[in-house]
């Protein structure tokens, strides 16, 4: 837009200038340049996408023969045998069950901690919401050896709430980092007020600034639900039974167990990207504006 | 704003609240104090200790067990018995490979900055003007992002397959001169990698920047305008200064999530072919999961941890704390 109203001054001046006539055919190319730009990185990005979802209408013949070909005929029969069998939905159940949890748990934990360390006075209150800040910097792929071993030892090996209990855990620092100041910026005139009439704490906190937060409830609730979703690494080491298995490790799986059969791989990859990509649709403002304030939380 | 003045408001209220213990406030019913503060107490248990307990119990526990573990020679199974003292970290701090594989992580941070950065940035100017689809665009471009690594890695396998989807397109583009086998060829697996790595993260960093650019008032750039500065002197002196934060941010976010590499490493190629891809975590996954040396696979654990924490620790420290106090700023820088 600014390049408009720059440009166009000097080369109304005088197109007889030759150095000066050079601007305005630059700004002229500005536009279909930003969109030969534009469609490029629409190729980049949605190609591959397309690649899988069309390959899944190939049968394995036609995706050796000419990779980068359409289907011909087009064939129903990947994903039909893929939908029918009991692979794909237990392993998508068990990737809800667990993000589930990890969610529920991260943001009713979270939330309880992040109200007691924005509307509480008490000594040491700095301290935990430091401790909790710092679990930002624990990488969670690097925990992810111990937290096997502690589970070994605890004998939660192979169980759902083995990866949900972690990860919930891993979820709190954003959690209480995001909750925090929005709790705190709700005005304290309102807690007063409920307190005059009568209300406890921790009644004010469930009837009203827990109604207050949703929209940063909303987030962090996203933030970690996706992050569970697409958790790799803890499931990998902790299932061992294919009955347990997420939806990120059974396609994984699924690729190295059925090499063969490449067709179905496409079916199966491509099946696998839809529950994501269609969450994104849904909750696309609020994964974008969870990012970029979380972000905006670490650094200030 | 409210995190700007958060900090000494803070401070204020902890100081003030750490005064009822050694005597009573004097504006409180004198019979009720005991009662309300001990009910104080009971809610501030009820409301902190589960996340505490949980965040304890998974977050650090286990990297504090995990260096206890890591002085033994130990498969596993059976009691810790065999101390070997500081011989497992020696062991891995010497081994060629997890130098290889620190190595790897080191590249993939310095190549994110060096080819993401620009791109993101050029993108994010691109998608911040107004233009026909461009909240297509922006949509498509973090389509990626939300894709599970472990998805993206077998995508990128089917697309790359040797004479599969890519070696095909370049062939008919006149490039089946420059067709490698992208995964088998240990001279350019890391960098194929890094290509599949920036597909799925640069619509991050776009978002994060378009954000940044959100932020910027419009009137700074017109003003400029009106003074006769080019677009592109505009953006050199002006945006791009003004995008520091956002950028320094990006950057602390893209080197820990390289020193952390894993999904699409292990899915794409286990780290090989001979230790070509492997990353900090592969390695502690082969060599201390895979073949049951977790007391070695502790060492390594902590070995990374230590890496990652130390590294995040300089860049708060040294890097973002110019910028407005956050929460990590605020709290560890």
């Amino acid at each position: 837009m600014s390049a408009a109203p720059v440009t166009a001054g000097p080369g109304a001046a005088g197109p007889s200038v030759p150095a000066r006539a050079v601007r305005p055919r630059r700004a002229r190319a500005v536009v279909p340049l930003s969109y030969l730009a534009a469609l490029a990185i629409l190729a980049i990005t949605l190609v591959p996408l397309l690649f899988i979802v069309i390959g899944g209408f190939r049968t394995t013949a036609q995706l050796n023969a000419a990779p980068a070909g359409l289907p011909h005929p087009w064939v129903l029969h990947n994903y039909q045998s893929i939908l029918a069998s009991a692979t794909f939905w237990q392993n998508l159940a068990n990737s809800a069950v667990i993000a589930a949890i990890a969610t529920g748990l991260a943001v009713g934990l979270g939330a309880m901690a992040a109200f007691a360390l924005a509307r509480y006075s008490f000594r040491g209150r700095e301290g935990w919401y430091t401790l909790f800040a710092i679990g930002l910097l624990f990488p969670a792929n690097v925990a992810s050896l111990p937290i096997y071993l502690l589970l070994k030892q605890a004998g939660m090996l192979d169980s759902l709430l083995g990866v949900a209990l972690p990860e919930a855990a891993f979820a709190l620092p954003f959690t209480i980092v995001i909750l925090r100041p929005f709790m705190r910026a709700i005005p304290g005139e309102l807690q007063d007020a409920a307190m005059v009439d009568g209300a406890t704490r921790l009644r004010f906190f469930v009837r009203i600034l827990l109604p207050l937060s949703r929209p940063a409830l909303m987030t962090v609730s996203v933030l970690a639900f996706v992050t569970s979703w697409n958790a790799y690494l803890l499931p990998f080491l902790v299932f061992t039974s294919q009955s347990k298995f997420t939806l990120p490790l059974g396609v994984a799986t699924f690729q190295s167990t059925y090499s063969q059969d490449t067709a179905a791989i496409f079916a199966f990859t491509a099946l696998s990207m839809l529950p994501a990509l269609g969450f994104f649709l849904l909750a696309q403002r609020r994964i974008v504006g969870g990012l970029s304030g979380l972000a905006g939380s670490i650094k200030g | 704003m409210s995190r700007l003045t958060s900090a000494p408001a803070a401070a204020g209220t902890a100081a003030a609240g750490a005064t009822p213990s050694p005597g009573p406030a004097p504006r409180r019913p004198r019979l009720a104090l005991p009662l309300r503060l001990s009910r104080k107490h009971a809610e501030l248990t009820l409301l902190l200790a589960p996340a505490v307990a949980l965040f304890v119990l998974f977050v650090l526990l286990p990297i504090c067990i995990a260096a206890y573990y890591g002085l033994f020679n130990w498969s596993g199974y059976g009691p810790l018995s065999d101390f070997t003292g500081v011989h497992n970290y020696r062991l891995v701090l010497s081994d060629p490979v997890f130098r290889g594989s620190l190595l790897h992580n080191v590249i993939i941070a310095v190549l994110s900055l060096l080819v993401q950065l620009p791109i993101s940035i050029a993108l994010a100017l691109l998608l911040n003007r107004p233009m026909r689809g461009g909240t297509f665009l922006r949509l498509a471009v973090f389509a990626p992002y939300v894709l599970s690594e472990a998805t993206t890695a077998v995508l990128w396998l089917l697309i790359l397959q040797p004479g599969g989807f890519v070696d095909q397109v370049m062939r008919a583009a006149g490039l089946g001169g420059l067709i490698h086998p992208w995964l088998a060829d240990p001279s350019i697996v890391l960098y194929t990698l890094f290509a599949v790595v920036t597909w799925k993260y640069i619509g991050f960093g776009i978002i994060l920047l378009l954000a940044g650019l959100q932020g910027i008032p419009a009137e700074l750039r017109e003003a400029a305008a009106i003074d006769g500065a080019s677009a592109w002197q505009t953006t050199r002196r002006i945006t791009l200064p003004l995008l520091g934060p956002t950028i320094r941010i990006w950057a602390f976010l893209s080197i820990i999530g390289s020193l952390q590499l894993f999904d699409i490493v292990w899915i794409m190629t286990i780290g090989g072919p001979a230790n070509a891809s492997s990353t900090m975590v592969t390695y502690m996954i082969q060599n201390g999961f895979r073949s049951l040396e977790f007391g070695y696979g502790s060492a390594v654990a902590v070995i990374l941890f230590v890496v990652s924490f130390v590294f995040a620790l300089l860049y708060q420290r040294f890097a973002l704390r110019r910028d407005t106090a956050g929460a990590l700023t605020g709290a560890v820088g």
